[in-house]
């Protein structure tokens, strides 16, 4: 119940700052990302004052040794650079590009009902959902050929 | 440029920061928002119920902002749906075959001095600043 209420409240406090950083507003990240045009720095603002607060707050965190409110921290145990990292950004990078929305602002911008935003969101569900079944296949593919059995001869 | 130009960004960064940090700090979670999207709609990780306060909470902040300054969010979007439909779809599958997006590798990711996530920052800001080229320099200039 706590994790729940926690979640919502700290939800609502993530949206209150994209709104006060104007991240909400398209404009504003593609007129960041329009570097031969007028330039617009806010993004860089706003990212420069989320990771500063942010790398202060885990290191208070990893120093506690575990979560207030639960057993263990979830982190990415991942650190490999590795072709779908790379090809993620590369594909995320062209539809950010093209909307100026990543999924936060897009989903806060939900409450002005447009359509070119409920679009965005809904395709962007369909996109995790291919993603997902795609990956979950291949998984799938990989363990049944690790399962096969040995069949006898070595010209098989 | 006027100091709130720069305070308001600012402000409004050091408050995601704040959110992703309580997060971590309270529930032990990375405030990676495709990840929490993701979790939320496949409902097969376990205990899915975070992630859709999570998001309800995103919403209702946004309620919060709509209606003390409207002007935070666009009037107007011109280009057609199918065009927000196509980046939906490469923004949805982009951050989860990256492990992440904005926020899972920008904030959090770069706040843990993560390697991988400034390789993956530093190649989604690279392609999404030669995207806007594309579309608003060459392919008939849009706002």
């Amino acid at each position: 119940m706590i994790a729940v209420l926690v979640a919502f409240l700290l939800g609502a406090l993530f949206a209150i700052g994209l709104g006060i950083g104007s991240m909400t507003l398209p404009a504003k990240i593609i007129g960041f990302l329009d570097v031969t045009g007028a330039w617009d720095p806010s993004l860089v603002l706003v990212l420069g004052g989320a990771v500063v607060t942010y790398a202060v707050m885990y290191r208070m965190a990893i120093g506690r040794g575990r979560p207030l409110f639960a057993d263990a921290y979830v982190l990415p145990g991942q650190n490999r650079i590795d072709v779908p990292l790379v090809a993620g950004a590369a594909i995320f990078g062209i539809g950010w590009g093209m909307s100026g929305f990543c999924p936060g602002p897009a989903i806060v911008a939900l409450v002005t009902g447009k359509t070119e935003v409920l679009s965005f969101v809904a395709a962007m569900i369909v996109g995790m959902w291919l993603h997902d079944g795609i990956a979950a296949w291949r998984q799938r593919e990989a363990s049944a050929a690790a399962n096969l059995p040995v069949t006898g001869s070595a010209d098989g | 440029m006027n100091a709130s130009a720069l305070l308001l960004p600012l402000a409004g960064g050091v408050l995601i920061g704040l959110s992703s940090g309580l997060l971590l700090l309270l529930s032990g979670k990375i405030a990676g928002i495709s990840g929490i999207l993701d979790g939320a709609v496949s409902l097969r990780v376990g205990r899915w119920s975070w992630r859709a306060a999570f998001l309800a909470g995103l919403i209702a902040g946004g309620a919060a902002v709509a209606f003390i300054a409207p002007q935070r969010f666009p009037t107007s979007l011109p280009q057609p749906p199918p065009y927000w439909i196509g980046a939906g779809l490469l923004v949805g599958v982009g951050s989860r075959l990256g492990s992440g997006c904005t926020s899972g590798h920008g904030v959090c990711g770069l706040g843990r001095f993560s390697v991988r996530s400034l390789v993956s920052v530093c190649t989604f800001v690279t392609v999404a600043a030669v995207t806007v080229y594309v579309t608003r320099h060459m392919i008939g200039g849009a706002p």
